[in-house]
């Protein structure tokens, strides 16, 4: 289960929002909801630990994320607005390398799978430079593949660039991980087809009349 | 534990085969420097053989400077900066995986480098085992510190700059007791102590300074 509790969040000496709390049991579709430049960004950094909340805290399974650390981050996959693909590795090499620096395993034969349920079978050894924005995206989205024993997946934006197929393939698998007792947190404009019961939302207030763009910028 | 950190240097390896103009521009620089100095002086040699080794470590620091805004500047641009300090693995090793993988592109071929500059400047072969010692001692130092001042200017406009003006006062004691020993083997004055130095250098630096690093990373990130 994860928490957060009287959560605050100040970018640029602008306040985000205060007093924020909720929590997600296992197994439960968390979705982030809110106009541009409400924080949606900055609020997954702070569950992720790569953003310090100006106040309040995070709990995973009880514990601040901020004292578990490695041992957080042992139970947690991340997609952020940046794929972190490398131009100069292949497919292979790029999936390969993200899941041992991660600290995870995974076989040759699990790779391959991987890549082939996302639809990059066939490009394995094309250098990722060569590749379209949403064939990037496809291979960030492989390391949900391997990772389908991490319980908590934070997914910002992932069906940016995908097309139609691609959308489907990974709506399908977010239900998947969810009934099989994962959390998601993800922002998205998407429905993901999940009971209603499993869903839950959080919904950022309105920005105020300063410009949005910049609080955005400033979370990337 | 030291998986992640043999990953890390292959990674890093792999990457800089790829992008080889960015390897070369640095031995590229090293070599310019070295050679042209001694058209600028004049041919004394005697002269030369004196100058020899504070020409090949100054050059040897400058090139370390010129390649250390690369060290995490694609990896925060491209996102996988973000991946690493996101690791089950500790950030420690990661940050010693890269700042190895830095030195075994730069520190090292440059060191090997300078075994032909040993004969170029005519120095002799203990002097040149010395400088050849010192080097190996030293540039893992200069990758190490580099890597605090690269990981504290990450994402900052200008932060090559900023970079050079942070490390370099760090840099000079390993500039003076580098080339100090070869000076020490040239006049014949025991330049163990100097080697020894360097060596406690070293040490201090693997200790201490990945913890830095992370620490930096993870401020720059947010």
């Amino acid at each position: 289960m994860i928490e957060a509790v009287d959560l605050t969040c100040e970018r640029g000496e602008r306040l985000l929002f205060s007093g924020l709390s909720f929590s997600a049991e296992n197994g439960t579709l968390l979705r982030i909801a809110g106009p541009n430049g409400t924080g949606k960004t900055s609020l997954l950094r702070m569950m992720c630990g790569l953003l310090e909340p100006t106040g309040g805290e995070i709990r995973w399974k009880g514990g601040n994320i901020r004292k578990l650390r490695e041992e957080y981050w042992k139970d947690l996959a991340y997609i952020g607005h940046l794929n972190g693909v490398k131009d100069d590795l292949t497919v292979r090499e790029n999936l390969r390398v993200s899941v041992r620096v991660a600290g995870r395993s995974a076989t040759e034969a699990q790779l391959a799978q991987a890549l082939d349920a996302v639809g990059l079978a066939g490009f394995e050894d094309t250098m990722a430079r060569f590749l379209s924005q949403g064939q990037r995206r496809r291979v960030a989205l492989a390391r949900l593949y391997v990772s389908e024993a991490v319980p908590l997946w934070i997914l910002d934006e992932p069906f940016t660039a995908l097309d139609v197929r691609g959308v489907a393939h990974l709506s399908a698998l977010i239900a998947r991980h969810i009934e099989n007792g994962g959390t998601v947190v993800l922002t998205t404009h998407q429905e993901v087809p999940v009971d209603a019961a499993r869903r839950k939302r959080v919904d950022l207030g309105s920005p105020t009349a300063a410009p949005v763009a910049e609080a955005e910028d400033a979370a990337c | 534990m030291l998986n992640v950190l043999l990953n890390v240097i292959r990674r890093d390896l792999l990457l800089a085969a790829r992008q080889k103009a960015d390897v070369l521009n640095t031995l590229f620089f090293f070599v310019v420097v070295v050679t042209i100095v001694p058209l600028g002086i004049g041919p004394e040699p005697n002269l030369l053989r004196s100058i020899a080794p504070g020409v090949v470590w100054v050059a040897a620091l400058l090139a370390a400077i010129l390649s250390l805004p690369r060290l995490f500047a694609n990896d925060f641009a491209d996102g996988t900066l973000e991946q690493m300090l996101l690791s089950s693995e500790p950030l420690t090793l990661i940050v010693l995986g890269k700042a190895a993988a830095h030195w075994l592109v730069t520190g090292l071929p440059l060191t090997l480098m300078s075994i032909v500059f040993g004969v170029a400047f005519d120095i002799g072969i203990e002097e040149t085992s010395v400088m050849i010692v010192s080097l190996l001692l030293g540039t893992p130092v200069l990758s190490l510190i580099g890597a605090v001042g690269a990981a504290l200017t990450l994402g900052l406009r200008g932060g090559g700059v900023l970079t050079s003006l942070l490390v370099l006062p760090l840099f000079i004691p390993v500039l003076i007791f580098g080339a100090g020993a070869v000076g020490a083997a040239a006049s014949g004055v025991g330049y163990a102590a100097y080697l020894l130095l360097l060596g406690a250098f070293l040490l201090f630096a693997l200790v201490l300074t990945p913890w830095l690093v992370g620490i930096a990373l993870r401020i720059s990130v947010e």
